[in-house]
């Protein structure tokens, strides 16, 4: 199962006979080099700046190379109603996600599996979203959920919402935004796999007495696990760091921070550079405790290897 | 079914007036069918001919667009699969990958809430030989053995109607063989009614005790394997299980038990009994089997239909038997099958030879055969190159 | 059992009139596709009112609607800024894109075709960039830059999308060379072509299908990208970072108008594809 969700299934050769050869070296050399240096050089990075500490005259954002862990006890004190916002916001946002699109997905994969036209177009349609500005797409959520737009104007009028309540700047409406924004995230990989679900398992469910609910339960769910796992994935990750939706210029309020944010505003507006990187430190933990359960999962349960990673 | 009781024994299957149409096509016209309890009964026919649809309906995959299906006399038209009390063993066996074997073969037993089901499903392993593999999943299992648990999968449940759809057609020839006496030993034990759908005759008539032979969404003919062998109603039935010597012609002349046809000036003599029709234009036939083949003309003989000269066009080999291609002049190729008795083939190609059987073995179907084997004589191309070979022959002869 | 039974049973039976059965309409096959449809539809709204508001007569700030007007299309340089944004955009998408394809393709095939140490340590290092946030790998970057003393700018941010296109390209390609019969290769060598030949020969026209879906996908990955562009640009603005910081006082419609314009190219090529694919596919199935 690749993670990501934009490989399509290539039907699987006889593995070609590996050779050794010094091309190999020649090939790889120049791209892993390039990860080495803008990938993990900029993480490393990431931990030495976390241990910064102020310079002896205190300029702003001036640090000398030290040893502060303390600088770690700092952020989490300071911060810890938005990391631990961070990851509530993209745990709920993924559960929706995953709702909605679980349904969508199915019927994709094998409603229409019979018509492969209509299937594309749909997806196309899944995938649409992707062709236009996420920040635009953002900021049309913005404007058709503001206190001046129709939808709220009607709710009001309807009494369904208080008058002085809103929509956007609070939590709701920074969910919503995550929500939206990652659903193609999970849909696709829950296509990949329910593509290839073989509806046979199911006529054979229906033959041995499970309703369509026992059949849905015991068979299609399990069968489907490693797409839902890469959605959540694909979907928790860019929703945990992700700080436009939760902006105030966006969808977001003062009270609706997340680690992306503070993370932005120390690096940017204090130059606190030690605290931003520690965040992000802390954030991608967090990130890894998940991908090594993912990548365990390849190596020991899907029996994928690490090469089902890619 | 609800109330997971186990069949007692298996039940009778009706179909009535069964009709499924898709967007485009017909599979099937008005079907009636009985298959009485008990019996293991075989669907046979080409691909396409709506065998496959018949059983999908049996099992509730798919909707009738017309008819009723009743089981041991209910009516579960209106039924979903998972109501019915019919299981299925799938082509391709369908076996769930996420699970192991013995939660594959308990999984119908759970979803009935039957007590102690992991105990039955290991009785059923044990009943098809795998009870050793119970922990493993199916993608570990050989081709046979995935069989095989689909077998147990479903006769675990003592399902009053078993549906096997082709299930040994993704086996080699020789574990067909051994699959298809386990089958039909399973049968025999467990006594459940087994409704099995295949395209290969032998198969078939190795392990049914009826067979219906389908085309075109119909059911041609139905009976005991070696009636349907011995007495073919239909030309399509003639060819399709075995082969058949057919020829068509005026009936010109009846006898207290026998008609005789006219077919290009020879005569041929059936059993009033065994023809379907007894006047006009009748196609009859014989097996090739029954065909004796001599090098001298025979005594014409009461009992006996004698057509020749003709000439052995092929000849192949094929170890217990020979096949012989004999080309009489207006009646066209004539295949002869004889037991190599001897050691080698009897006569060589471009031998005379006379071809005989007895009345008896004859047979008058009710339909037409498909006239084109009359005339194709002359054209194919096997005595195309057999007519030049002889020309040149004659021609290095007279030189 | 008998045959006699079964035959009378059987073929005798008087056909009754034959009964259609019941209509169903049933809820639950309906239920699926209308909610799907519902789905789409949602996911479709702010592209539609993106779209919509390209139009709108607006002054500074595009939220509220003024009139119908052709004046942002015709006039789109007209909001000061958008256009230098959009052709920064343009220009790092092309050149990241130019230099992640060659990047991944090469370590697409070293992957597929050759056996090598460290091969667990590439694919980790392969995929981890694909699970990191985007925020760790922005603010990452811009320390190692501050680090060096880098100038932010078009450059800071061409290597910044190159690294996190690399991995989405081996991910395409890779699947791609998997899928390449490697007899057609060695059928190449036997009829005397030099391992450059069937490089360019046979492994490349083959393996382009991939390279090309590879490559539109960095440049959408590279278009789209803010966050990371945001911690590595300095002053230099691209599209997104337009938008981002025109947020606070409104969105210009001329924003609207060149999101508008790359949509309906993009959803315009994706359905040509789509479409001759299909039509590729009838062809296929008439020869059959």
């Amino acid at each position: 199962m690749a993670f990501s969700a934009f490989a399509s299934a290539a039907p699987a050769q006889e593995p070609a006979p590996k050779r050794r050869s010094k091309i190999a070296l020649l090939l790889l050399a120049p791209g892993v080099l390039y990860l080495v240096i803008f990938f993990l050089v900029p993480l490393f990075t990431l931990v030495t700046t976390a241990l910064q500490a102020p310079t002896a005259s205190g300029d702003i954002g001036q640090y000398v190379p030290g040893f502060e862990i303390g600088n770690y006890a700092t952020v989490l004190a300071q911060y810890s109603p938005q990391i631990l916002r961070s990851f509530g916001y993209s745990l709920v946002a993924t559960v929706f996600a995953l709702l909605f699109s679980y349904p969508l997905a199915y019927f994709i994969a094998v409603k229409v599996r019979h018509r492969p036209l209509l299937q594309n177009l749909l997806l196309v349609l899944v995938i649409a979203p992707f062709f236009i500005s996420f920040l635009l797409r953002t900021m049309a959520w913005k404007s058709m959920l503001s206190d001046e737009s129709f939808l709220v104007s009607a709710l009001k009028g309807l009494s369904l919402m208080a008058p002085d309540a809103h929509i956007t700047g609070t939590p709701f409406s920074v969910i919503f935004g995550l929500t939206y924004n990652f659903i193609p995230f999970m849909t696709l990989p829950l296509y990949a796999v329910l593509e290839r679900l073989d509806t046979r398992y199911l006529e054979a469910g229906s033959d041995l007495y499970a309703r369509p609910f026992t059949t849905f339960r015991t068979i299609t769910l399990p069968l489907s696990a490693p797409g839902i796992i890469s959605g959540v994935l694909l979907t928790f990750i860019p929703a945990a760091g992700d700080y436009v939706n939760a902006s105030r210029q966006f969808l977001g309020g003062t009270g609706t921070t997340m680690i992306g944010n503070v993370i932005d505003s120390n690096f940017f507006d204090l130059q606190n550079y030690p605290a931003a990187a520690a965040l992000s430190i802390i954030l991608m933990s967090a990130i890894l405790v998940l991908v090594i359960v993912y990548i365990l999962l390849s190596v020991y349960v899907w029996k994928t290897g690490t090469e089902g990673l890619l | 079914m609800a109330g997971g009781v186990f069949a007692e024994s298996g039940a009778d299957l009706e179909l009535v007036g069964i009709q499924k149409r898709f967007p485009g096509f017909t599979a099937i016209e008005g079907m009636d069918l009985t298959i009485p309890a008990g019996s293991f009964f075989a669907l046979l026919g080409p691909s396409g001919c709506g065998k496959t649809t018949t059983l999908r309906l049996v099992a509730g995959l798919e909707e009738a667009t017309a008819g009723r299906i009743l089981i041991g006399g209910k009516d579960v038209t209106d039924t979903k699969p998972y109501q019915r009390p019919v299981n299925t063993v799938f082509q391709s066996y369908a076996l769930f990958p996420h699970m192991t074997i013995i939660e594959n073969v308990a999984f119908g037993l759970r979803r009935r809430k039957i007590a102690d089901a992991t105990g039955k499903a290991h009785e059923a392993l044990r009943l098809v030989e795998l009870d050793h593999l119970a922990a493993r999943r199916p993608q570990q299992l050989s081709g046979g053995q995935q069989q095989r648990v689909a077998l147990a999968r479903a006769i675990v449940n003592r399902p009053a109607l078993l549906l096997l759809d082709e299930p040994l057609g993704a086996l080699d020839l020789k574990l067909r063989r051994q699959m298809q006496l386990e089958l039909k030993s399973i049968q025999e034990e467990v006594g459940l009614t087994f409704l099995h759908v295949t395209h290969d005759q032998e198969e078939a008539m190795t392990m049914a005790d009826t067979v219906a032979v389908m085309n075109k969404g119909k059911i041609e003919q139905l009976g005991a394997p070696e009636v349907l062998y011995e007495l073919p109603r239909t030309a399509f039935v003639a060819n399709f299980l075995g082969q058949s010597n057919l020829f068509t012609g005026p009936v010109e002349g009846t006898t207290g038990d026998s008609i005789s046809v006219n077919v290009e000036g020879n005569r041929i003599v059936v059993p009033k009994s065994r023809a379907q029709r007894h006047s006009g234009e009748v196609t009859v036939g014989a097996r090739p089997e029954k065909l004796t083949l001599h090098v001298t003309e025979p005594k014409p003989e009461a009992g006996t239909n004698l057509l020749g000269p003709g000439r052995v066009i092929d000849v192949s080999f094929s170890g217990v038997s020979t096949q012989y291609i004999v080309a009489i002049p207006g009646l066209g190729s004539i295949v002869v099958f004889a037991q190599n008795m001897g050691v080698g083939p009897l006569v060589g190609e471009g031998t005379e030879t006379w071809v005989s059987w007895k009345v008896e073995h004859g047979f008058g179907l009710e339909d037409e055969a498909p006239r084109q084997p009359r005339f194709s004589s002359d054209t194919d191309t096997a005595s195309i190159a057999l007519e030049k070979k002889r020309a040149l022959m004659s021609e290095l002869e007279e030189a | 059992m008998t045959l006699q039974e079964a035959r009378a049973l059987g073929t005798v039976m008087e056909t009754p009139a034959p009964r259609p059965s019941r209509a169903r309409f049933s809820l639950g096959r309906w239920l699926l596709p209308v909610y799907s449809a519902l789905a789409l539809i949602f996911l479709l709204v702010p592209i539609v009112y993106t779209f919509v508001f390209s139009f709108n007569d607006s002054l500074k700030s595009n939220i509220s609607w003024r009139g119908f007007t052709l004046d942002k299309w015709t006039n789109v340089c007209a909001a000061q800024g958008v256009c230098e944004a959009f052709g920064n955009s343009i220009l790092i998408g092309v050149i990241a894109t130019l230099a992640a394809t060659t990047l991944g393709t090469a370590i697409a095939i070293a992957l597929v075709r050759y056996r090598f140490r460290f091969r667990t340590g590439v694919n980790l290092l392969l995929f981890l960039p694909m699970a990191t946030p985007e925020v760790v790998l922005g603010a990452g970057l811009a320390a190692e830059f501050l680090g060096l003393g880098a100038d932010m700018g078009l450059v800071t941010i061409i290597l910044a999308h190159t690294m996190f296109c690399i991995s989405f390209v081996v991910v395409t390609v890779k699947a791609r060379v998997t899928s390449l019969d490697p007899a057609l290769e060695e059928a190449g060598r036997d009829l005397y072509a030099s391992p450059g030949q069937v490089f360019w020969r046979i492994t490349f026209p083959l393996l382009l299908p991939g390279i090309v879906a590879a490559a539109l996908l960095s440049f959408a990955l590279s278009f789209d990208d803010f966050i990371i562009t945001n911690f590595n640009s300095g002053t230099t603005d691209t599209f997104p970072k337009f938008i981002y910081v025109s947020a606070a006082r409104g969105v210009p419609a001329e924003a609207n108008v060149i999101a508008s314009a790359v949509f309906i190219l993009a959803i315009v090529l994706v359905l040509a594809q789509q479409i001759s694919a299909a039509a590729r596919r009838k062809r296929l199935a008439k020869v059959q």
